[in-house]
């Protein structure tokens, strides 16, 4: 059942996309790129993920997406509102989008999770180390640290060690850890605040040097 | 999403239940948006010293909306030459699915909830703020200037009033300990006193501040710049007609509502009616009222308690939302400059301000003070509301040109008592 609402919202969210692209008036590319982050936060719900998928709608589409056709709209005069691409541009782009597809799907194949990776040989599996470390669904809520409450995020970005479990070998006896997010949300806390000065530097009132009679 | 009890069950039956509860908000949805339109002409004829809609359907004009929507049914579809015919095509219908997502997560009752979502109010906001976009392509697209003078100041106006919206309701989350509407709902059962409007005065405050916020979100009077009658024709819905223009409206309702609908659930109390006991868990538990439908229990005595429930808090979210229109039919339009100034400048502050104290508040005062306060502001509010009554039920019964302060008064006075006859 959920392989079926996936193919519909996933083919939706790519034909959206595909329009995106296609399309030369450019406020309706800003109207089909806001179905297409609508469907991958339905995507996000349909995986459970109810704290992300709204906040992709939250900040995508009633934040992002908003100032994006703001900006289209009250910008494009005449020859820009109509966007035509060469067929150099075409081939260029539909290279480098499938040269990222296919670095994507390696990638992803090859995560534990996805379970395409050829299990360990018997001789040098610690077997219910690997079997911790290959719980990534908590569908009982019986592990506290992967629980889908927006607290365990909380905690994690300050310290706690949350979510699924991951294999550490070091020299000594290879153990389960979990990851804390403490140093990622510092990091990205600085980053906004970069970002925020410098939009109030940008959008600050310039004074003006000329005579003004 | 994947609830077990679906696991089992086959396609069809869960496409069915899905359909069932998506009409029945709908269902909820379009009926309020009908009995807001009579009840917005009938409180304005009535604040405007007239009676409103009084022929179609009875005394009391009933069926004028249904006449209404019949005549907006059967209405020439016009498409101005220079709209962008897809996006005037659309934007109705997104600003219409934005308002409508919000009803998704939003409890009617003990358990009476089409998603019960733990980030119920985040996912609200976070779908009713996609309505935004709608607004926008409803200006663009009609290719004229006074809708797109009438959506971007509607769009400025709505995205700006979300930050201020978004803090206020934060407050009663930081009281509740969850952001899950039903958790929030049932620890406010048990009493008028435990609703969190009274619990302390920051979430007094947050409670106002929210109204006002909402009432700007949803572009009411005096933040209804966007259609500004007087000034830009109709705003930014002047283009459309017939059917589109009744969409317009319904997600405007909507949006209503559902504003209406998270003030009721995280202020005043949700589905519980202010006496100690919730009607769902009275009713329920009987074994000889319960039986079973393929799996699942059918408890009718729960049923019956739920269903007052619903309409208690279906009453509230009315209440709430004719207070909107009384203060819009009361209170004149604000200027574009003066909409952002109130935002930034003041709910702003006003608003960290509060939430900030409803955080120390929490962390930092003793138990038994925290009963102390809220049966302080609970006695205050009663006394407040008794003292308002009094003033409505005096003012309503004094004679005419007594009660209004600087109306002329021709009778009763020495000195000028009309003009003087010439013999």
């Amino acid at each position: 059942m959920e392989s079926f609402l996936f193919y519909v919202i996933a083919g939706v969210t790519g034909l959206c996309a595909i329009a995106t692209v296609v399309t030369h008036n450019i406020v309706r590319a800003a109207t089909w790129l806001l179905f297409t982050l609508t469907g991958t936060s339905a995507i996000f719900f349909l995986l459970g993920a109810d704290l992300v998928g709204a906040t992709q709608l939250l900040v995508y589409v009633g934040g992002t997406l908003v100032l994006v056709v703001f900006g289209v709209m009250l910008t494009a005069q005449g020859p820009f509102i109509s966007m035509k691409t060469s067929s150099a541009e075409w081939a260029i782009s539909a290279t480098v989008g499938l040269v990222l597809l296919v670095v994507l799907v390696l990638g992803v194949m090859s995560l534990p999770q996805s379970g395409l990776r050829r299990p360990p040989s018997p001789d040098t599996a610690d077997t219910d180390l690997v079997d911790k470390a290959m719980q990534t669904t908590n569908l009982n809520n019986n592990d506290a640290a992967t629980a889908p409450y927006s607290a365990v995020i909380g905690e994690g970005f300050l310290g706690v060690p949350v979510g699924p479990p991951h294999i550490e070998r070091p020299d000594g006896a290879p153990r389960v850890v979990r990851a804390s997010y403490l140093l990622p949300f510092e990091i990205v806390s600085v980053h906004l605040l970069v970002v925020l000065i410098g939009a109030a530097y940008l959008a600050r009132a310039k004074r003006r040097r000329g005579a003004s009679s | 999403m994947a609830s077990p009890l679906f696991a089992d069950t086959s396609f069809v039956w869960f496409v069915a239940l899905a359909v069932i509860a998506a009409g029945a908000l709908i269902g909820f949805m379009l009926v309020s948006a009908i009995f807001s339109v009579w009840l917005e002409r009938k409180v304005a004829g009535r604040i405007q010293d007239r009676l409103g809609p009084t022929r179609v359907g009875g005394k009391f004009g009933w069926l004028q909306t249904l006449a209404d929507g019949m005549k907006l049914l059967i209405k020439e579809d016009i498409i101005p030459d220079a709209a962008d015919h897809m996006l005037f095509r659309i934007g109705p219908y997104i600003a219409l699915v934005g308002s409508f997502m919000g009803f998704l997560a939003l409890p009617f009752g003990l358990g009476v909830v089409a998603m019960d979502m733990n980030v119920a109010v985040f996912f609200m906001l976070a779908a009713m703020s996609s309505e935004v976009f709608g607004i926008i392509l409803i200006g663009y697209g009609s290719g004229s200037k006074w809708s797109l003078f009438g959506g971007m100041r509607e769009a400025a106006q709505m995205v700006s009033y979300e930050i201020p919206m978004a803090l206020c309701v934060i407050v009663p989350v930081v009281v509740a300990g969850s952001m899950n509407l039903s958790q929030i709902a049932i620890q406010q059962s048990g009493g008028l006193w435990n609703w969190y409007v009274f619990h302390d005065p920051f979430t007094f405050g947050a409670f106002w501040t929210y109204f006002t916020c909402a009432m700007a979100s949803c572009k009411r009077a005096p933040f209804d710049l966007a259609e500004a009658e007087s000034e830009l024709v109709a705003g930014f819905h002047t283009e459309y007609s017939g059917f589109r223009w009744l969409a317009i409206f319904m997600a405007e309702y909507g949006s209503m509502v559902a504003v209406s609908g998270i003030a009721s659930m995280m202020f005043l109390g949700g589905w519980s009616t202010g006496l100690p006991v919730e009607f769902a868990t009275l009713f329920g538990g009987f074994e000889t009222l319960q039986f079973t439908i393929g799996g699942t229990i059918v408890d009718l005595g729960m049923g019956f308690g739920n269903t007052i429930n619903v309409i208690v808090f279906i009453f509230k979210c009315w209440f709430l939302v004719f207070i909107m229109m009384w203060v819009r039919w009361t209170l004149p339009r604000l200027r574009i400059d003066q909409v952002m100034m109130t935002c930034l400048k003041y709910l702003v502050p006003i608003s960290c301000v509060l939430l900030m104290g409803v955080s120390l508040w929490q962390l930092l005062l003793p138990f038994w003070l925290n009963d102390v306060c809220r049966w302080l502001i609970f006695g205050l509010s009663i006394l407040g509301l008794a003292w308002f009554l009094r003033t409505i039920v005096t003012f309503a019964s004094s004679k005419p040109g007594e009660g209004m302060p600087g109306m002329w008064r021709t009778t009763g006075l020495p000195g000028y008592q009309g003009a003087k006859q010439t013999p």
